[in-house]
């Protein structure tokens, strides 16, 4: 049947900004379907609120909508577009749950919009529990004894009924926030409460826990005509208990005979079917008793999920494609595989490697919170490693994590050689992000596959397995650097140990290996993912790296450029990298140039593998690396676009030879060098804040004694103001040299003078060594001292004079020539009074460049690469800065109620996963938007409560005013109160907690606050401020830390008590630039 | 150990028995199944192949009593990237080098798999000889190109049961005479040519009670037997080199109900008056598209068969119901006066999906609506 021709327009929905559990898959998938329906002659209209997308690039979908995803955008959107169709399975949870939203309001029975592949009582029935437990006993599926409920009261029956521990879901949350496993009454109660709070629905399943048994994941695809196929099985590693997200997990499924597998598929295929899922994909997941085999449903998305992703990149089916095709009408078997060419989609890939994918977590920002993995997912990003036995890729996943370590253990890095055995134990039980740290030294320690099994209940396979690499290390290590013979050596890369390994097994160095390799003529080959196990031929160079006999990897002769990726996600470095290495492919395609593009991040655009012409998806080390490029004998290597991962390496890329297109290593070292730095703005004549470079204790103490308190002090060579922090007085020094982080570093601490006040500026600017042509120049809305990803700021400035805007364009012109750039470059500043201060010159891709692209309408990151191809920015006809007559607002959405304990303040050290774009004619509207789709309510009345550290008290009156003016009623503790009634401010008085209830917290938990305004110096001055804030969270009541956050979330308020929010298409806004 | 393959074009690649010293001779072919390789190996249509799994780690849920296919292990050689020491699942009585050693077949690992699956899909599926005494690469090329190959013969004989047995629940009891039939309704005459005890246990499930009988046997013997239906089996080698059985079959067409798979699908062809061919490499896996030309829909299916009906050779009243989507090649067929039909691929799965098992319903409803 070929596609629907009474359908002309379609709507598609996509996730919104990063947050935990909704990472850049999305985009990935969005991305893909956009492009799906476009080729097919669809007319799509995008909303997604993420400027770091490629999905939204203007391109891409017909009208893009950068808007909020709340249900009014959504239904503006349909109001002014009037599709014929919606598509919410490709956004996530936000999409489907938006999508729901807005067919409850009737409007898409009014327009007669149709929503496809799942409409909403298929939605409401996989994903509401108890219509999904029904579900599964109708087709003799075992689901886990459990038991809906709204109430505590009804939950601590319930938990008594079923037996602890009993694990807590949450309906209709985001990766099971607010979930867990309750191991008695009062844990129970606790969640409970958290749960009912954050369920969309009121509603918490209680369910018999599954601990430790076996869990797996089947990614399915259903077309029209009811043919389903199963593209790929996934087991956990970690046992139940721990969110998939956060499990260690393995494609194809490992443990399970082909009986069980069979009756696992069987089972899956009746769940689409009886769900109802009409086209598309879905994921389920399983349980499975280790003892008997017995299996239980656990649950399913009908919709693309992560795991798709996962999928998709390990076999090389790309579901999200496939299923926009679907929902437009196809059947599988009349849409061509493009591996292939010659096979259709009706099958099923079979696969001739192993894929092992490990979460990245960061528990390290949040020192607060105890390391600890439950059901609700915590990590921020994934690895995939592709090899061709278990051990391969497992070895190959740890470097790729890009935490320090090269491979399972071996590396010089025994954090846990002297843990007490107890303490050991306890790691292996209490599942946690260093798990498999701790598998190492109880392996390493000699403690048998049984204990480990008992404590930890992963399957004795991969402990198997895990412990042949663990003996095969011993063996390196006893035979020696001599004992490395050709056999020997190749045998062991086969078991995935690196260079970096080897050497540290056997006391030499990772050149000396690497020599060792060459002399033995062992190199990795490279090998096709290719769906079909090579049983037909394939024509996508889709590659990854093994030690085997044949290579299948042969370079073309044509001009061609390596691109370095970003690995995977983490706080400070995810999509925003990976949409500028998309755009590196795209406009290297332009230009005729072939690209290689290197990553092992399995959520991205730039890992689809028809991105750039070559995919690698290889681990970003420089052994990984420079073995492609001694294959492919690149032209030059892209390492400006990736992040921090990438510009680690180049200066060791450089020195083994490797060309280096764009801005030359050494600019990127003399950025980061802070005398080299020093010199280089002393020659422009360029101020910075007073700043020393300290390598002790002592040293750091006699900087401050010049600079003067309070000092920002940080790492050098750190991307996301990792460990960095204002610091007071002179403990504070001693604590934060005292750090394992500084203390074990070798490199030197930085301190800068610390600008209070300061307006804080980030500049993105193009150059092509000599020309530099300023992209955006950003205002901070809040002040300096709070990490730049972490801040929102607005485009164009809004309250810098002309003349400060000049000084900033001329400083910029004058560095990027300085420093010989060629390709991106960011800029931060501080303006203080008419003062401007240079905080931080990066020669590179930044994070806010997909923002100000968007923003500008010119794609930066695209002219930067053809720039670093050696095209002036004349010849590109990028020449001169644009003004644009919009506003653009660029907001942090930040992860804070996923980690328990944690303090909501901002700081130097970058905390946000996400960000959101708001764009409008009007200021105030585009605050506004940024607000909304961050997630932010904005109250429109009631009660403020303002309580403001001593220094603020003054700025807080005007805004305090202006609320007042609009018809809030203000409420404070006494100081604050007091300093705004002698202003004239009328300000109701409350309890601080020590004072006796009822207290600010009951007002809050009472619902009689509707805004909070709190802000604090330095770490929980007070522990009243500290609950206050954790309320805030814990009950979504919008809350502020810092005045100008507060004053311009007033003007927001202000504006949308005047004006109605409109919406309007990126390619609008670009239009009317001239 | 190590171990040296040879294939007849002169390829040799180095891998390790890990079942000890050995030799093997026969055509080389892959299987792209993940997972099922007991009952892979336990396939009667194995007979005289070296079997390759292109998923690289095997032996990872170990052996166990219920996944055998038949009573023995046909390969002579099992090829993998790395065998799994130590299985882990809760059915696992053994481990996988056990339960070879036992049939004295050769395991062979640490080869570059992919590889030598590329060469096969390139090259066709090839002669090939696997030693561990004689690593005289020259030597073992030339006979591995000595081996006889299987096109012409007759592998059918090697396999087919010597005597007629029945079809218990505790599996087959040798004897003439259909078993016991508690409330089974369909008296059936399996013709083993090599079956896959699957084929048995879901015919017994579905209300058969199954009379096995050797390839061999004739039209008159079966009739004598009164069954209610007929099935052919799968079995290994070329079609057209089996002696005996062609004439047979065809004096059983329109007699009783007929249902034949995999080898026993292209004997019907040739009992139809068709001819059948060598695929280059086969299908072997659990992932091939199958679409049902009567209904549209799509199904995945499990295979293992290096020979094909020709679509062209059928006459008239044959039609072709299903076909491989990969390769359009002929899957299942149908007499239009006859009640017979068959299909290429192995509905009883073991292993693989379990999408085409309503074809066991459509040989019950057959015998049905003859009765």
């Amino acid at each position: 049947m070929p596609k629907r021709t009474d359908i002309k327009k379609i709507l598609i929905i996509g996730s919104g900004p990063i947050i935990i559990s909704q990472a850049c898959e999305f985009d990935y998938s969005g991305a893909q379907a956009v492009k799906a329906l476009k080729e097919e002659g669809y007319e799509v209209v995008l909303i997604n609120s993420n400027p770091a997308t490629i999905m939204t690039d203007p391109g891409l979908a017909d009208r893009t909508y950068i808007e909020p995803l709340t249900p009014e955008c959504v239904i503006k959107v349909i109001e002014r577009e009037r599709p014929d169709a919606l598509l919410p399975t490709l956004g996530g949870q936000t999409a489907l749950n938006t999508a729901i939203k807005v067919a409850e309001t009737g409007v898409l029975d009014k327009y007669k919009v149709e929503m496809l592949a799942a409409d909403i009582d298929v939605i409401r029935k996989a994903e509401g529990r108890e219509e999904f437990r029904d579900a599964m006993l109708k087709i003799g599926l075992k689901v886990p004894k459990s038991s809906i409920v709204h109430t505590i009261e009804d939950a601590m029956a319930a938990g008594d009924d079923i037996g602890f521990p009993v694990i807590v879901r949450p309906s209709f949350t985001l990766g099971g926030t607010g979930g867990g496993v309750a191991y008695n009454r009062q844990e129970l109660r606790e969640m409970c409460t958290a749960g009912l709070d954050l369920s969309m629905t009121t509603e918490i399943m209680l369910e018999r826990s599954l601990l430790g048994w076996k869990e797996y994941e089947l990614e399915v695809m259903r077309d029209k005509n009811d043919n389903v196929v199963i593209i790929c099985s996934i087991e956990n590693m970690d046992a139940m208990g721990v969110h998939t997200g956060d499990s260690i997990t393995v494609a194809p499924q490992q443990t399970l005979s082909d009986r069980e597998y069979q009756d696992m598929r069987d089972a899956a295929i009746a769940i689409i079917r009886e769900i109802g899922v009409e086209t598309g994909g879905s994921n389920v997941q399983f349980a499975v008793n280790p003892e008997d085999g017995e299996l239980m449903v656990i649950e399913m998305n009908p919709r693309v999920s992560r795991s798709s992703a996962l999928a998709s990149k390990a076999t090389g089916f790309p579901i999200a494609k496939i299923a926009a095709k679907l929902a437009v009408g196809y059947t599988l078997d009349e849409i061509k595989n493009d591996i292939t060419r010659e096979t259709y989609a009706s099958f099923e890939p079979t696969i001739d490697y192993c894929v092992v994918k490990i979460p990245r977590w960061t528990f390290e920002k949040f020192p607060e919170t105890e390391d600890v993995l439950s059901t609700a997912m915590k990590s921020v990003g994934e690895t995939m490693a592709i090899g061709r036995t278990f051990k391969e890729a497992f070895q190959k996943g740890m470097r790729s994590l890009e935490i320090g370590r090269m491979g399972f253990g071996f590396d010089g890095n025994e954090e846990m050689k002297d843990l007490h055995q107890d303490d050991l134990e306890l790691g292996l039980t209490k599942p946690n992000s260093k798990r498999v740290c701790y598998l190492f030294e109880a392996m390493r320690r000699g403690m048998s596959i049984e204990r480990m099994y008992d404590l930890s209940r992963i399957d004795p396979w991969y402990l198997t397995n895990l412990q042949q690499i663990v003996d095969k290390g011993h063996e390196i290590r006893e035979l020696g650097f001599s004992g490395l013979d050709a056999d020997f050596l190749y045998e062991v890369k086969q078991y995935g140990f690196s260079d970096v390994q080897l050497a540290h097994l056997t006391g030499t160095s990772e050149d000396d290996i690497r020599q060792l390799r060459n002399d033995h003529a062992i190199q990795p080959v490279y090998k096709l993912v290719d769906t079909c196990a090579a049983e037909f031929e394939s024509y996508t160079p889709y590659y990854y790296s093994t030690y085997d006999q044949e290579n299948e990897s042969y370079p073309s002769d044509r001009k061609k450029i390596i691109i370095l990726g970003g690995g995977p996600n983490r706080i400070g470095q995810g999509i925003e990298f990976d949409y500028c290495c998309v755009h590196a492919s795209f406009a290297l395609k332009e230009i005729g140039v072939e690209s290689i593009m290197v990553n092992s991040n399995p959520e991205t655009v730039s890992t689809d593998y028809d991105t750039s012409d070559r995919l690698y998806f290889e681990p970003l080390t420089r052994e990984d690396v420079l073995s492609i490029i001694e294959r492919e004998k690149p032209d030059g290597v892209i390492v400006q676009f990736g992040g921090q991962t990438p510009l680690n390496l180049a200066v060791k890329l450089d020195q083994a030879g490797v060309p280096i297109v764009g801005t030359p290593p050494d600019a990127i070292d003399r950025a980061e060098d802070r005398k080299r730095f020093q010199q280089l703005l002393q020659k422009l004549s360029l101020r910075q804040p007073d700043n020393a470079t300290a390598h002790s204790l002592e040293e750091a103490l006699a900087a401050v004694g010049d600079i003067g308190y309070p000092v920002v002090m940080r790492p050098s060579y750190v991307l996301g103001g990792r460990d960095m922090r204002i610091v007071y007085n002179e403990q504070g020094i001693r604590d934060f040299m005292g750090l394992p982080s500084i203390a074990g570093s070798e490199h030197p601490v930085l301190l800068d003078q610390f600008l209070k006040d300061a307006i804080e500026v980030d500049v993105d600017a193009v150059s092509d060594g000599n020309r530099t042509v300023i992209g955006g120049i950003m205002e901070h809305i809040e002040e300096a001292g709070i990490h730049s990803g972490d801040s929102a700021c607005v485009m164009p400035p809004h309250t810098l004079s002309p003349e400060m805007i000049d000084e900033i364009t001329r400083a910029t012109r004058a560095m990027a020539g300085e420093l010989g750039v060629i390709g991106l470059m960011n800029v931060q500043y501080a303006v203080k009074g008419d003062d401007l201060y240079i905080l931080e010159v990066n020669p590179r891709a930044s994070r806010t460049v997909p923002f100000v692209s968007k923003a500008i309408g010119v794609p930066l990151a695209k002219i930067a690469t053809k720039v670093m191809m050696g095209i002036s920015l004349e010849e590109l006809g990028f020449t001169q800065e644009i003004s644009i007559k919009h506003w653009a607002v660029k907001e942090a959405v930040f992860p804070f109620d996923r980690f328990e304990n944690v303090d909501t303040l901002l700081g130097p050290e970058m905390k946000s996963t996400g960000e959101v774009m708001g764009i409008d004619d009007n200021l105030g509207l585009a605050l506004a938007k940024a607000q909304q789709a961050a997630g932010q309510d904005l109250p429109m009345s009631g009660n403020v409560f303002v309580s403001v550290r001593h220094g603020d008290k003054d700025n807080m009156v005007s805004v305090a005013t202006s609320l007042a003016k609009q018809g809030f009623s203000l409420l404070a503790t006494r100081g604050t109160a007091d300093r705004l009634a002698e202003h004239g401010v009328k300000c109701a008085r409350v309890n601080k907690i020590s004072q006796g209830r009822p207290h600010i917290l009951d007002k809050l938990k009472d619902g009689q606050v509707q805004w909070i305004i709190n802000t604090s110096s330095g770490t929980r001055t007070t522990e009243d401020s500290y609950s206050i804030r954790r309320a805030a969270l814990d009950y979504h009541i919008p809350y502020t830390t810092t005045i100008t956050g507060a004053s311009s979330m007033a003007q927001a308020i202000a504006t949308l008590a005047k004006q109605e929010i409109t919406v309007k298409t990126v390619q609008e806004f670009s239009a009317a630039i001239d | 150990m190590k171990a040296l393959i040879a294939l007849e074009d002169g390829t040799v690649l180095t891998g390790r028995s890990f079942t000890g010293a050995g030799e093997a001779v026969g055509e080389i072919v892959f299987n792209t199944s993940m997972s099922g390789y007991q009952e892979i190996l336990t396939d009667p249509s194995y007979t005289g192949q070296l079997v390759t799994m292109t998923y690289p780690l095997i032996g990872n849920y170990g052996i166990n009593d219920a996944d055998m296919e038949s009573t023995a292990i046909h390969p002579r050689a099992f090829l993998m990237r790395e065998y799994q020491a130590v299985p882990s699942n809760f059915r696992s009585t053994g481990t996988l080098a056990d339960f070879l050693k036992k049939f004295n077949v050769l395991g062979i690992e640490g080869i570059d798999t992919r590889m030598l699956t590329r060469i096969i899909r390139n090259e066709g599926a090839m002669k090939a000889i696997i030693s561990t005494e004689d690593l005289d690469e020259a030597s073992l090329v030339r006979r591995a190109g000595d081996w006889p190959g299987l096109v012409g013969r007759d592998m059918v004989a090697r396999v087919t049961a010597p005597e007629p047995y029945g079809w218990t629940d505790d599996g087959p009891a040798v004897g003439v005479g259909y078993p016991e039939s508690d409330g089974k309704r369909f008296k059936v005459i399996a013709f083993d040519f090599g079956v896959k005890f699957n084929q048995l246990r879901i015919l017994s499930e579905k209300g058969c009670s199954v009379q096995v009988v050797p390839a061999t046997t004739t039209a008159q013997e079966v009739l004598a037997l009164e069954p209610d239906g007929i099935f052919l089996s799968n079995g290994p080698g070329d079609p057209a080199g089996v002696d005996g059985v062609v004439d047979n079959i065809c004096n059983l067409l329109g007699k009783k109900p007929i249902f034949g798979i995999c080898l026993g699908h292209q004997i019907l062809g040739l009992a139809y008056g068709g001819s059948t061919f060598k695929l280059k490499f086969g299908h072997r896996g659990g992932n091939q598209p199958v679409k049902d030309l009567q209904t549209g829909r799509v199904e995945i299916t499990s295979q293992n068969h290096g020979f094909c009906v020709n679509p062209d050779s059928l006459p008239d009243t044959v039609e072709v119901t299903h076909i491989n989507l990969n390769d359009n090649s002929l899957e299942g067929m149908r007499h239009t006066e006859f009640p017979a039909f068959s299909v290429q691929y192995h509905p009883e799965h073991a292993p693989g999906p379990h999408d085409a098992m309503y074809l066991f319903d459509r040989f019950i409803d057959l015998m049905k609506q003859q009765g």
